[in-house]
């Protein structure tokens, strides 16, 4: 919960930049963010959103961080070049965008680097925003070690096949009956990917194959409504958003 | 959303960056989330040269109306300097 924390014990955390095999063994840096300290945490992988690994997700992996997980958040356009997030990120929109195979195994990656630190409590989450939400469905659905995952208004989860592209060539929702592992959903209403209709597609299907899920569906929303940067940002909703978020993973993840 | 859309063609140009002038040899017109202009999505034109880093880029966002209107007076200009004879 937001702001709960004993004044006599408040949450401190450290951050560095690491470097960790990813997809193919290719060499990738990933920022980090954790709890001071030798007790045992979670993991959580944060999955960045298309406008790249900016400076919203390193706030982001602080806030999961402050709130007593190990968070790793992987750099996916790291093979694409450096410089600033803009424009590393418009040279992959250029491109059509990345791999969804490459991001499936940096994601996977990531989760076993998690659980290979000394402190982790064998358990991780993956959680993503944007083109990050859809991938975050993606890893959890392929890969198998995922114990919750978190879909924050990802579009393109439901895609018609003239969608589908060499990089992304299967809808994440056709991986549903693979996917086990909870599922955590946060949708606004206003939102034109996903629509309120697709989000009804993927309920859907997640009902039909019997999975573990829950999804929640803001008014007065629409996409991004947790980027505080941007005129998307929705106060009320974030906050009840990020409390779901908690929950979802304090439920999922230290049990 | 992110739209995925993006439109590209090879340029030959010149263009002034953050560090001065370089060579342009692409560009790369989007419509998908604006990063610093106060809209939720914008035509975002990006005029790069990749062999130079992903620094060497000139980058505008702006929205449809005035995409529009940036056409016509690209049109309207390229037509003038055809029929005026001028070389390049």
């Amino acid at each position: 919960m937001w702001n709960s924390f004993r004044t006599d014990s408040p949450p401190v955390i450290t951050t560095e930049v690491i470097e960790y095999a990813g997809a193919n063994g290719d060499q990738i840096n990933a920022y980090v963010a954790k709890p001071v300290g030798n007790g045992r945490s979670a993991g959580i992988v944060a999955v960045h959103h298309m406008p790249g690994w900016d400076e919203f997700y390193q706030e982001f992996s602080r806030r999961l961080a402050n709130h007593g997980y190990t968070v790793i958040c992987p750099n996916l356009y790291f093979r694409d070049g450096h410089g600033t997030p803009d424009d590393v990120a418009a040279k992959v929109r250029a491109q059509g965008g990345i791999p969804d195979d490459q991001v499936v195994g940096d994601c996977s990656a990531a989760m076993q680097w998690l659980k290979g630190q000394s402190t982790s409590n064998g358990k991780v989450g993956i959680i993503g925003t944007c083109s990050g939400g859809r991938h975050a469905v993606l890893a959890a659905s392929r890969s198998s070690g995922f114990d919750a995952v978190a879909d924050l208004w990802g579009g393109g989860v439901v895609a018609a096949p003239d969608q589908l592209t060499e990089k992304r060539p299967v809808a994440p929702i056709d991986y549903t009956k693979d996917l086990n592992t909870p599922l955590l959903g946060l949708f606004g209403n206003d939102d034109q990917s996903p629509t309120a209709a697709q989000v009804n597609q993927h309920e859907e299907a997640l009902k039909k194959n019997g999975k573990n899920y829950q999804f929640h569906r803001y008014d007065g929303a629409g996409h991004g409504f947790f980027y505080y940067h941007t005129p998307l940002y929705r106060q009320q909703q974030a906050m009840d958003g990020w409390a779901k978020v908690f929950d979802f993973f304090s439920l999922n993840l230290r049990g | 959303m992110c739209t995925m859309i993006n439109e590209s063609t090879l340029i030959s140009g010149v263009g002034r960056g953050a560090d001065g002038w370089f060579p342009v040899t692409h560009a790369h017109i989007g419509f998908d989330h604006a990063t610093h202009s106060q809209a939720e999505h914008a035509l975002l034109l990006d005029f790069v040269n990749p062999s130079l880093g992903t620094g060497a880029r000139i980058a505008l966002e702006m929205n449809i109306a005035s995409g529009k209107a940036l056409v016509e007076t690209l049109q309207a200009a390229i037509q003038a300097a055809e029929l005026s004879g001028a070389r390049e």
